[in-house]
């Protein structure tokens, strides 16, 4: 099975350079694309393909999962381009309970509230109860940290977290690692993980089995994407030094508001479209914040990302796929046209 | 004889608006006791302090107005002063008693930092 996987792969990539696209480009160009598509790691070399309608079957085969990533619901932001973001990310939960196969948690990358207030923490708490899957998994973002350095959200969120909010658990064979790199920033600094946090993930990932598949989860993004706007963490180079021996790794992030990929390696990186509002690529516009867009196109610009985890290849597929494009089961092989 | 008198007047007048001077000890048009930009405005907006770094006088008041769409706050790294969550039209200000240098940033978009030169 694993040798049919490789030849696949193989098959692939000479596709991919006859294209004279390297596999860089074809992946900027495809993340830019924002409809469904499958992207399948496998012993650190992703793979593209349309997202087919038996995709769901697969899933149910025994030890396979999958689950899905949201981020940046802002609960609170009030403004242009998005007015309600409660509704919208009642659209994405909708969109989760819509999968044809069930996710068996979902995880929140951050920002869940605006200005960390009890009523927005209340108001997601209400939108996320309707979720078919009732286990979320959530990392702070800045915005989550704003009373009293985070002290609320871990009152909420953080049962049997350490410190700023960190923990790891375990699904199906799979590693998770929840980190937040969003306490005690320094002036004039990015994200901060923090001497304490990086020693227990070092001691977290100490004597697994390089075979284990690592999902590490954070807000920031835990590579430099661009430094003058803050996109990146400081000391993240320690830590993934400490996933570099895995043989599958996926680092999920958020606080961008736009899907960003990059492959190092057997790392593979992913950020999360927001649920509430997008924001700007790197030096388009003067500042990180909300980009403004017309009504009817604020639901293509939102979104969620579905994770499934594949026994058979001891691979993860992320597939991102916006709000407003039609269901993710569909989009590959019908092109995923726009309206219904 | 009326030039005499034109010219008496003004001297009158002349006189007594040295006197008033004199008296008040200050320019006529200042309504306060204080000296000129006792006051000073940051504005915060597109992720940017602006000025990015201001001076002022020892005993001015310097007031942080949030102009832009994400809320920041600003904060002494020094630990000397430290406004709270400012959302868009909020403001926070803060008198300098004490000459130095105060930088201060956004402790939630730490990458936006300033400074207060207190002289």
């Amino acid at each position: 099975m694993t040798d049919k996987n490789k030849d696949l792969i193989d098959q692939k990539l000479q596709d991919l350079n006859n294209d004279g696209v390297d596999r860089r480009g074809f992946l900027k160009c495809m993340a830019w694309a924002g409809t469904g598509l499958v992207w399948t790691m496998s012993g650190g070399i992703p793979v593209s393909r349309a997202f087919a309608k038996g995709h769901g079957k697969d899933a149910v085969k025994g030890g396979d999962f999958s689950f899905v990533q949201i981020s940046d619901s802002h609960i609170g932001f009030n403004k242009p381009a998005n007015p309600d973001v409660t509704a919208t990310l009642q659209t994405a939960i909708n969109k989760i309970n819509a999968m044809p196969h069930k996710p068996e948690f979902i995880i929140h990358t951050g920002d869940l509230s605006q200005l960390s207030k009890p009523s927005e923490f209340d108001t997601l708490d209400q939108v996320l109860k309707g979720a078919s899957a009732k286990q979320v998994y959530y990392v702070p973002g800045e915005h989550d940290m704003l009373s009293d350095n985070g002290e609320q959200f871990l009152q909420r969120y953080g049962k049997g977290t350490k410190g700023s909010g960190w923990y790891s658990f375990d699904q199906k064979g799979v590693h998770f690692v929840g980190l937040v790199n969003v306490a005690n920033l320094k002036a004039g600094g990015m994200g901060s993980l923090g001497h304490e946090q990086l020693e227990w993930l070092e001691d977290d990932l100490k004597g697994r089995s390089a075979s284990t598949p690592i999902v590490l989860f954070a807000h920031i993004p835990l590579w430099t994407i661009y430094p003058d706007w803050g996109w990146g963490t400081d000391d993240s180079e320690q830590a993934l030094s400490y996933v570099k021996r895995f043989g599958s790794v996926t680092v999920l992030n958020g606080h961008i508001h736009q899907i960003m990929q990059k492959v190092e390696g057997k790392v593979s990186f992913h950020t999360a479209m927001s649920t509430a509002f997008p924001q700007p690529a790197p030096g388009t516009a003067p500042s990180a914040g909300p980009m403004k867009v017309p009504a009817d196109q604020l639901q293509k610009v939102l979104g969620i990302t579905d994770v499934n985890y594949l026994v058979s290849g001891r691979s993860l597929a992320v597939v991102d796929s916006p709000l407003g494009e039609s269901d993710a089961s569909s989009a590959g092989s019908g092109g995923g046209a726009g309206g219904r | 004889m009326k030039r005499n008198s034109f010219w008496l007047a003004s001297f009158t007048a002349s006189v007594f608006i040295a006197i008033v001077l004199l008296v008040t000890g200050s320019p006529v048009v200042t309504a306060s006791d204080q000296p000129p930009a006792a006051n000073a405005a940051v504005n915060i907006d597109n992720f940017v302090f602006g000025p990015q770094t201001i001076t002022v006088p020892v005993g001015a008041t310097v007031t942080w107005t949030n102009k832009d769409d994400i809320p920041h706050t600003s904060v002494s790294t020094d630990g000397v002063f430290k406004s709270k969550v400012l959302d868009t039209d909020e403001k926070f200000s803060y008198k300098f008693e004490k000459a130095g240098t105060y930088p201060y940033y956004c402790t939630i978009h730490p990458k936006m930092t300033g400074k207060v030169i207190v002289q």
